[in-house]
């Protein structure tokens, strides 16, 4: 495994050395060390390495990440894996704000709860969270799955596309043109693959599934309230 | 005597000039249809601008260079604070941000065309990159806005440089739109979006606020893009002074500075009118906040909305600007509201010149629009030349003032080369009111 110290090296020699990884590099092992709460730690990664950070991370850790996998010990600050393409970003920890947001793809992982608006924006990750959220996550969630093992904060799901949000816990409350939706033999299947890709032990029947009732996609007087 | 017999002199019909004709057809219009109006462009109120100064030109006390014969350099460099790569251009204008789904591809071909051949950058918009774009763009500035629509780190890497967006002179604080009509299957895929709804941008960045996250995130736009590329700020005229200084603070190459003349694709109205600063009004605060700071001209600033001549180039530049960006102009050029489409405009209930329904998609220059048939109205090629050649005449303008003024580059050009026309447009610029060496809150003076 290669070792880079955040201690001794300079922010911008960790994520050069990362970035200039090829897709068939031999060197796809890499631990992160002292992070103490760096911002932007392994953003703009392009190939399939490992990357694990063993401590805390600042703002946009693994920002517009693809390909690699980024493993974070500790706790992630605000925007963790903001715009992921592709890959996994793993939080040991918590999350603060914003974490996956306006992602694309890959799989974002929160073993401890997220801030408020988790996965604001996605478009097309999938984010899963043992823990609970905060408020007004999945705000305009345009696609992908977020799923919540915990509880869900006020608002949830405010504005939202197209994304599927799944909770297991309590809801504190819907945002707007946001409904509970009945829950089909393809989003267990859904549901099911994720919780076995984060490796969470939980059964999907257990969850609700919430989505947009559609209502605000064309401007109707009627709904001028909702807006 | 009856009141009624017409031979007697009659009270003219008198109409308000608070409810005028148009302000009661709105009312009208509002009423009927339970939506605010929705439009694109920018502010059309009469508001003080690069009209209400005036070039002093040489005389005795400065001599001029000579027209066509003596060098007057253009030339500008972007980003020069912290880029390895800064953008260096020709000319000191530039095209503004306007995406693709507003306009068509064939329009975003024509931009890239024109700009690039006339020695200059082009912008993004609030959509993502088009390979189109890209390809017919030398310089290509790429816009990271709230909606983050189309991003992603291979286009970043692609540009030449980026521009975060924080607002817009047409609707500072306000987020974007882009009605269903024109969520074509290729807009959709490009945004995430089901075709045909009603696309909302939000006013804010997901993942940022305030000018401490910013610095943050300008950081890691940095370290994805290897420090390579200048970052702009683009803000939209509200508190220049601040909005500048704070955007330097966080790290800025540029600021773009835009007024509210500035163009939108589609927002209210009552938005576009009655928020936000006149371009006018924006420029030399901006600058005072660069002169405090130590980093006038270090860091550049871009100044936009209702750029219209060369004349309007100089003025910007000599109020201490490092660069104008056009958008409406550079449409206008491309063929936007000519009166060959008059009969067309007609059937959408208006005329050539005030077309402002960019939003509906039913654009008869085929720029504003991704209406497949009306789209191929517009040669890119063609579009291209005429953009070109525009850029050019602007050029030669800003350039015969600079010369007349005494200069032999555009950023020679000063504050001390203008008066104003009016006690407004003075105490704006604080450039003298003309035939005195006074204006309005000028220090040492009781007014």
């Amino acid at each position: 495994m290669q070792s880079i110290d955040l201690a001794t090296a300079p922010l911008r020699e960790m994520n050069a050395t990362l970035q200039a990884q090829a897709a068939q590099t031999n060197a796809t092992q890499w631990e992160i060390l002292n992070p103490r709460g760096a911002h932007a730690i392994a953003v703009g990664l392009d190939a399939p390495i490992e990357v694990t950070v063993r401590g805390s991370t600042g703002y946009y850790c693994a920002g517009m990440n693809k390909q690699a996998t980024v493993h974070v010990t500790g706790s992630a600050g605000p925007g963790v894996a903001e715009n992921m393409m592709s890959g996994t970003v793993i939080i040991d920890g918590d999350a603060s704000q914003y974490a996956g947001a306006t992602g694309r793809g890959g799989l974002l992982v929160i073993r401890g709860n997220a801030s408020s608006r988790c996965g604001i924006s996605m478009k097309g990750i999938d984010i899963v969270v043992q823990g609970n959220i905060g408020h007004m996550s999945a705000f305009m969630a345009q696609a992908g799955n977020l799923v919540v093992c915990g509880d869900a904060g006020e608002a949830l799901g405010d504005s939202l596309y197209e994304a599927r949000l799944f909770v297991r816990g309590k809801v504190k409350s819907l945002g707007a043109d946001c409904i509970e939706k009945e829950m089909r033999a393809e989003h267990l299947e859904i549901l099911r693959d994720l919780l076995a890709r984060a490796e969470v032990d939980a059964r999907p029947e257990e969850f609700r599934r919430y989505g947009s009732a559609r209502k605000l996609y064309n401007f109707d007087i009627d709904n001028a309230a909702a807006y | 005597m009856n009141e009624h017999d017409r031979t007697i002199p009659q009270t003219a019909p008198i109409q308000s000039a608070t409810f005028s004709n148009a302000v009661t057809a709105e009312i009208r219009r509002a009423a009927a249809t339970g939506i605010y109006d929705i439009r694109g462009g920018g502010a059309k109120r009469r508001v003080p601008h690069f009209d209400d100064l005036l070039f002093l030109g040489a005389s005795i006390s400065r001599y001029p260079l000579e027209g066509y014969r003596e060098k007057c350099g253009t030339n500008v460099t972007l980003g020069t604070r912290f880029a390895k790569n800064p953008i260096e251009l020709d000319i000191p204008i530039t095209i503004a941000g306007m995406s693709f789904g507003a306009l068509s591809a064939q329009a975003k071909e024509a931009l890239g065309r024109g700009a690039s051949a006339a020695g200059t950058s082009t912008t993004t918009g609030d959509g993502g990159m088009t390979p189109e774009e890209r390809t017919h763009s030398t310089k290509l500035v790429y816009q990271y806005l709230p909606s983050r629509y189309g991003m992603n780190p291979d286009d970043l890497r692609r540009a030449d440089a980026i521009e975060v967006v924080v607002g817009q002179g047409a609707k500072p604080g306000g987020g974007g739109m882009l009605l269903g009509q024109k969520i074509s299957d290729r807009v959709a895929e490009m945004r995430t979006l089901p075709k045909g709804i009603d696309q909302r941008s939000a006013c804010r960045h997901p993942d940022w606020t305030g000018p401490d996250d910013l610095e943050i995130k300008i950081l890691e736009l940095r370290e994805i893009t290897g420090w390579q590329v200048p970052i702009y700020v683009k803000v939209g005229g509200t508190r220049p002074y601040y909005d500048t200084a704070l955007a330097v603070k966080a790290g800025a190459d540029v600021v773009v500075l835009d007024g509210m003349q500035g163009g939108t694709a589609a927002t209210q109205d009552v938005f576009i009118e009655n928020v936000g600063l006149p371009t006018l009004a924006c420029i030399r605060p901006a600058v005072r906040a660069l002169q405090d700071m130590g980093l006038h001209r270090e860091v550049q600033l871009v100044v936009s909305g209702g750029i219209r001549s060369g004349a309007d180039v100089a003025k910007a530049l000599a109020l201490g600007a490092d660069a104008v960006s056009i958008g409406t102009a550079a449409m206008v050029a491309l063929g936007d509201n000519d009166p060959k489409w008059e009969a067309e405009y007609q059937k959408l209930g208006t005329t050539a010149g005030a077309y402002d329904d960019w939003h509906e998609g039913r654009d008869p220059a085929g720029i504003t629009t991704q209406d497949p048939e009306l789209a191929a109205r517009l040669d890119p090629i063609e579009g291209g030349r005429r953009l070109r050649n525009y850029l050019k005449v602007m050029t030669l303008e800003a350039q015969t003032i600079a010369r007349a003024c005494g200069h032999n580059h555009l950023h020679n050009l000063e504050p001390e080369d203008l008066c104003a026309l009016t006690m407004e447009a003075a105490a704006m610029t604080q450039v003298p009111l003309a035939g005195t060496d006074w204006y309005p809150g000028k220090p040492g003076s009781d007014y």
